[in-house]
């Protein structure tokens, strides 16, 4: 393999582990500043507690993401030192915001939370979970922006053979960034809400704690419900923007390779990219493609043979994990009603449906990197949308290199997340204190 | 003074920041393996940095984000031309930030040790591959005019490379016994003060070594031939060099780090100012250097993102030193029983 292709699978590979654990940071933050806030404005005990027990969960969470996402700033220098050269000026600067504005901040106050239970008064000490939780979403904000830069790139000149700043303003509200980022956060908010569900299931199941885990079940099916219902709403939208501003990916979300108008929805397809064709296609619904689309059951909806055979996405990859993300995050939805109607006596439920609470706690993760491999994969053959191919991009280093590193991000990662991942389910099933 | 100017000083700032303050994390966790006679004792040491590593390690994050940011191609050359040294940090850091985490979670002597192995390592790795990395940029480094790298991982090893690694070991060895120390009381106290005495001969001597060679093997003093007042910032370092022992023998701990810190800041722009205004010069030919001049952003993009650090950076160190009051009581035994200690 060459350096393009070992460059491409370590960043796809380094971020994958990334965002195992991104997801329950920014929403378990939110969860336990609730919980820390419910404690302090009612002198509940138990919401002491709640917030101690999550948070410990949160914080092994935390560290992995953390040292893994100091890889992800690093490697843009490291393997594509090209792309950085190319468009510093506008995705350096909100990778710099970012680190000033948001993560400092995130990582100051994680270490005043934990260490300051007994040296601050109990609201100075939540405003802390708070800076935390309120700071994750932000860098989240700022990388996002940044990544938005690469999927629909706004406020720009190109000049001196760079992509240069031309607006700062529009590079900020830039519109695909910004429901990106709704449609990632309102993701894991939904996800925090699925894990708090599932833990709590888990616990109610063997009849421990009860007033304890039933206090946190309730909170986690609220966040699970509204945030199951808002993901898809905003995800819709997202559709929207797609198929405005980058038609070959939608077309390869839907492996639809005739642009015609009133497109219709396939049920079933199979996609065969060789023959520029569906070897298989049942279930067509009339119309729906162009309706979900441009919300016009008559819009015309670009096929993939309208474009160059070098500018389409990877369609199989694209369109398997577009469907892999509808389908679970409507799992995730009739998941949350159930759990929203269980909220009050959750230990009455039924084993069975406590049991696919517990079950269903990797289905939100699954969602949510399907959704990620949509917006990556069909992002090219393209690192910043329609300007710079990614094989342009990739740093003038040896393969030898890459391999070498790729193969101990491997080894070292797996190894890291392996034990995260256990010390997660360790203390999950540990009683609170 | 134009953007750029300001631009290649706050890059310089920013580097010194981060090796003052990641520097006392370092330098406790490079001793640790000499100094902790029992698990209790690392344990203090572990929470004589608990609060504050992962906020001081930002500063990494910031130091590399604006690099990216107001000078690309020097980002962009740095790190791949670099890609060997910089991945073995990046392994070093990952390996020292779960250390923190996973240590105390599972009660076994076993497991405990592989972290404190993780933990030795990921601080006295990054303390030596940062002190080769900038002592061969302060060298200047085989760079062609495409940005090209023309040697290996050894080429770095070079004996200046060697001398600007085993000073930043001493410099955050010797500063991390003074944090341990403030940070300490009894028996740990008075030994950390201790060893940091014994470490500061050697902390000199290198300093001494490090300037001898920079002058015959480096052009670093061309600048201050040019502009003499510029010789305070090496005046400001001997006189945190002396300090620091000065305020250690008053017994004077906290100064004495802050003079450790004084010295440790000035070391690191005695070599920025040295290469000024290139930020990578190449050995190979002065026209392949990276300068602010042909590797910086647009002025649009330096401008706001001046405004950005003039707004935000001094409310992180605002927040920073409130965290640095907030938590200055030495570790205390109440402090290892605490249930969210490391």
């Amino acid at each position: 393999m060459d350096t393009l292709m070992l460059s491409r699978l370590q960043f796809a590979f380094a971020t994958f582990i990334h965002f195992i654990f991104v997801p329950l940071t920014l929403g378990l933050s939110i969860i336990v500043a609730v919980m820390e806030t419910k404690f302090v404005r009612t002198g509940d005990e138990t919401y002491k507690r709640m917030a101690k027990f999550w948070g410990k969960l949160f914080l092994i969470n935390f560290a992995l993401g953390v040292v893994t996402g100091i890889t992800l700033e690093f490697q843009f220098g490291t393997n594509w030192s090209r792309y950085s050269t190319f468009v510093g000026d506008i995705f350096g600067s909100l990778l710099a915001i970012e680190a000033t504005a948001a993560f400092f901040l995130e990582s100051t106050f994680i270490g005043v939370w934990v260490f300051g239970w007994n040296k601050l008064s109990p609201k100075v000490h939540c405003l802390a979970i708070w800076l935390v939780a309120g700071a994750s979403n932000l860098s989240a904000l700022w990388i996002i922006l940044a990544n938005g830069f690469m999927q629909h790139p706004v406020g720009y000149v190109m000049q001196n053979g760079r992509a240069e700043l031309g607006s700062f303003f529009e590079v900020v509200t830039n519109p695909y960034g910004w429901n990106a980022f709704f449609h990632t956060v309102t993701g894991s908010w939904a996800l925090g809400g699925f894990f708090v569900i599932g833990v709590s299931a888990w616990h109610l199941l063997r009849k421990q704690n009860i007033d304890f885990f039933t206090k946190s079940f309730r909170i986690g099916a609220g966040f699970a419900l509204v945030f199951s219902l808002l993901v898809a709403v905003v995800g819709h939208r997202q559709g929207n923007i797609v198929a405005e501003v980058q038609p070959a990916k939608l077309a390869a979300m839907e492996s639809h390779w005739e642009t015609q108008k009133n497109a219709p929805m396939y049920l079933l397809a199979v996609p065969d990219p060789a023959n520029e064709k569906n070897s298989v296609q049942i279930g067509g619904i009339p119309s729906l493609l162009s309706l979900m689309a441009f919300n016009d059951p008559g819009a015309e909806v670009k096929g993939l043979k309208d474009f160059p055979a070098e500018d389409r996405p990877p369609v199989t990859l694209t369109f398997s994990a577009f469907r892999v993300m509808v389908g679970l995050g409507t799992a995730m939805l009739i998941l949350a009603v159930l759990a929203f109607i269980a909220r009050h006596h959750p230990e009455e439920t039924s084993h069975k449906l406590l049991k696919a609470f517990v079950w269903a706690i990797p289905v939100p993760y699954l969602a949510l990197q399907a959704g990620w491999a949509v917006a990556e994969v069909g992002r090219q053959p393209w690192i910043v949308y329609g300007i710079m191919r990614t094989r342009d991009a990739v740093s003038p280093i040896a393969a030898h290199q890459v391999g070498i590193s790729l193969a101990a991000f491997f080894v070292v990662y797996i190894l890291l997340a392996s034990l995260d991942i256990y010390l997660l389910a360790k203390y999950a099933r540990s009683e609170p204190h | 003074m134009d953007l750029g100017t300001i631009w290649f000083i706050l890059w310089g700032v920013l580097w010194a920041v981060y090796f003052i303050l990641d520097g006392f994390d370092l330098g406790i966790g490079t001793i640790m393996p000499f100094f902790a006679k029992s698990d209790d004792e690392k344990r203090i040491m572990y929470n004589a940095m608990g609060p504050f590593w992962d906020g001081n390690e930002v500063w990494l994050i910031t130091a590399g984000g604006v690099t990216f940011a107001a000078f690309p191609k020097t980002y962009a050359v740095m790190f791949s031309a670099l890609y060997t040294p910089l991945m073995f940090l990046l392994f070093a850091l990952i390996l020292r930030g779960v250390s923190f985490e996973f240590r105390s979670k599972v009660d076994s002597p076993g497991w405990r040790k592989i972290w404190d192995t993780c933990n030795f390592l990921g601080s006295f790795l990054p303390a030596l591959l940062l002190g080769v990395a900038f002592a061969n940029i302060f060298k200047g480094l085989p760079l062609d005019q495409d940005g090209i790298l023309h040697g290996n991982l050894l080429t770095l090893l070079n004996p200046y490379g060697l001398a600007g690694g085993l000073l930043f070991v001493a410099l955050f060895a010797h500063h991390g016994a003074l944090w341990l120390a403030f940070k300490s009381e009894g028996d740990v106290h008075d030994r950390a003060v201790a060893l940091a005495g014994k470490l500061w001969p050697v902390v000199a001597g290198l300093v001494v070594l490090f300037l001898v060679m920079s002058l015959f093997m480096t052009q670093l003093f061309a600048n201050y031939l040019v502009n003499p007042l510029l010789f305070v910032i090496l005046l400001v370092a001997v006189a945190g060099l002396v300090l620091t022992m000065t305020y250690r023998k008053a017994g004077r701990i906290l100064a004495s780090w802050g003079a450790s810190a004084v010295l440790i800041g000035s070391a690191a722009l005695f070599g920025v100012v040295g290469i000024f205004p290139a930020l990578l010069p190449s050995s190979l030919n002065p026209a392949y250097s990276l300068t602010i001049q042909n590797s910086s952003s647009s002025p649009m993009t330096l401008a706001i993102m001046l405004g950005v650090a003039l707004v935000f950076v001094p409310i992180v160190i605002a927040y920073q030193i409130w965290t640095l009051r907030t938590f200055r009581h030495p570790v205390t035994k109440a402090d290892l029983d605490y249930e969210e200690a490391y």
